[in-house]
């Protein structure tokens, strides 16, 4: 209790400080998942209808996805520096194998039936993306960016080895310093970002689920 | 009206073509079943005339019109399509799928609207209860029946279906069989039907064409590619009982004659095919029975001669 106590006031002390560290980590991670969204479910979408592009980029968004995130920031630090800029562009690499799976998962989950009757009726390319699979695939789309926005909130706190700010400062200083009150001011509320961005995607995701194929 | 004239189509990495220099004219208002074993090219002839497949080589005519010189997809919307598995849109209501191609013709919502209502009456789903539901709300003959107001909406002249009825119980399919010989009735449309069933060919058909490896072995009248099988892979094809599938075809009415049974012979309706009439007769162990009309008429018996004589008269070999 005590230790939350004293968290409590360290973070009353640093306030201004907390407040900028906060504001660098939401923007860090949202700008990285809009930028891996902007590229992966395009892309996801694109590959979803050509088998051999479709192989390729599983292939290598699985190779993706099992680097350590903290790998890739230091990947990243040699060619780009040190700053925003460099985290944000490691951070959006983190974020495109979860949303390109899926994006594939999705359009390639639909009936094939269903896109054959959409065919068959003189739907053009064009017209079945946007009214058949777009809207089936829409919840599977969401599930990756749901992975994706907690991967890239978590991955932001090592945005602080290489000067990217963000909550990671708090917690590197704190176990630099052996300070665990300084430490938990970075940890819980990366925490909670987690398990908020998980909530908030997981209700979107409700939402946008057609009304036909909701779960009862 | 479909006219296919020397339709070749071999698909990459196959032995022999699917659909091999393959001709068939398919009069206005037929219903022409495609029949055969699988891999026959009975389901790859369909998909051509709509051009879900581009054939290698030959002509398809549609009211005397090369399907390769229209616009594939709006060839598609002027050909219905109905598929075994229905394809419903599942995150579309009942009117939205059945409003598809209307849609994509551009017609006016209100148009659409009374064009939805009146199709979903005329495949008998009732539009105020059927029309904002959802198609995983319905049950497979249900389902079917959307599918096929689906293809009717822009009121096609042609119909492909691929095994429409396949998916369906034999009591849903039986109904839903009748249903749509009732509706073609009033609405005189050419259709291709595609199925591997020969009772179902045998009931829907106007003429059958039935395929083996591409090719079309016989194209004829149902009753008389029963007579008369052009080879023994049709002998085989249409069965051990093909005699009794022809009495199935002959109703009662047409091939009764004169007379009035002794009394306690049994009765059968002049509607009854005589399929029904010979298992009545041996069920019965008689020689004759009663015919008696809707309106309760008798006058007219069913024999066992007689039905041989029917056997013997029908039909006279066909020339094609």
């Amino acid at each position: 209790m005590t230790t939350l106590g004293e968290a409590w006031s360290y973070l009353l002390a640093h306030l201004p400080q907390f407040t900028t560290a906060l504001g660098v980590h939401v923007a860090l991670s949202a700008a990285a998942l809009a930028i891996g969204a902007a590229i992966a479910v395009p892309a996801g979408i694109y590959a979803a209808h050509r088998p051999r592009a479709a192989f390729a980029t599983i292939n290598v968004a699985n190779i993706g996805r099992t680097l350590p995130s903290l790998a890739v920031l230091a990947l990243v630090m040699p060619l780009l520096g040190t700053g925003f800029a460099p985290s944000l562009f490691a951070l959006s690499l983190l974020a495109l194998p979860p949303i390109v799976l899926n994006a594939i998962a999705g359009i390639r989950g639909i009936d094939p039936e269903v896109v054959d009757a959409a065919r068959g009726m003189g739907m053009t390319p064009g017209a079945i993306l946007r009214h058949i699979e777009w809207p089936l695939a829409l919840p599977v789309i969401f599930a990756g960016l749901r992975t994706a926005a907690i991967q890239v909130i978590s991955g932001a706190v090592l945005a602080a080895f290489i000067g990217g700010g963000g909550l990671g400062d708090f917690i590197t200083a704190g176990i630099a310093m052996m300070a665990v009150p300084q430490l938990l001011v970075g940890a819980i509320p990366v925490t909670l970002l987690a398990i908020g961005a998980d909530f908030a995607f997981g209700m979107l995701q409700r939402r946008i689920t057609p009304a036909g194929v909701r779960e009862a | 009206m479909i006219e296919i004239e020397h339709l070749t189509k071999r698909f990459s990495g196959a032995a022999s073509p699917a659909v091999d220099d393959l001709s068939l004219a398919i009069g206005t208002g037929e219903i022409c079943v495609l029949i055969g074993p699988s891999g026959c090219g009975k389901t790859t002839t369909m998909r051509m005339i709509n051009r879900m497949i581009e054939p290698d080589s030959g002509r398809i005519r549609i009211a005397g019109r090369d399907v390769t010189h229209v616009d594939a997809v709006e060839l598609r919307r002027s050909v219905g399509y109905v598929i075994q598995q229905v394809g419903l849109f599942p995150h579309m209501t009942i009117a939205d799928n059945v409003a598809t191609v209307p849609r994509l013709l551009n017609w006016d919502a209100a148009r659409i609207t009374r064009r939805v209502d009146e199709l979903l009456a005329r495949v008998d789903m009732d539009p105020a209860r059927y029309r904002s539901r959802f198609p995983r709300e319905l049950s497979g003959g249900q389902k079917q029946r959307v599918g096929v107001a689906r293809a009717l909406a822009a009121d096609p002249p042609v119909m492909l279906m691929d095994e429409p009825f396949g998916a369906l119980d034999p009591i849903t399919r039986a109904a839903l069989q009748d249903e749509f010989l009732r509706l073609l009735d009033e609405l005189k449309k050419t259709i291709v039907f595609v199925t591997h069933d020969i009772d179902e060919a045998l009931k829907m058909g106007t003429r059958i064409a039935i395929l083996r490896a591409g090719r079309v072995v016989q194209f004829d009248r149902p009753e008389s590619i029963l007579a008369h099988p052009a080879d023994a892979f049709v002998e085989a094809f249409v069965g051990r009982d093909r005699a009794l599938k022809r009495l199935a075809l002959l109703t009662v009415a047409e091939h009764a004659v004169a007379g009035i049974a002794p009394s306690g012979a049994p009765q059968i309706a002049a509607s009854a095919d005589l399929r029904d009439a010979l298992s009545l007769l041996l069920a019965e162990n008689r020689d004759v029975a009663n015919v008696v009309d809707a309106s309760g008429a008798m006058g007219r018996i069913v024999t066992l001669s007689s039905i041989r004589a029917a056997l013997d008269a029908t039909p006279p070999a066909t020339l094609n």
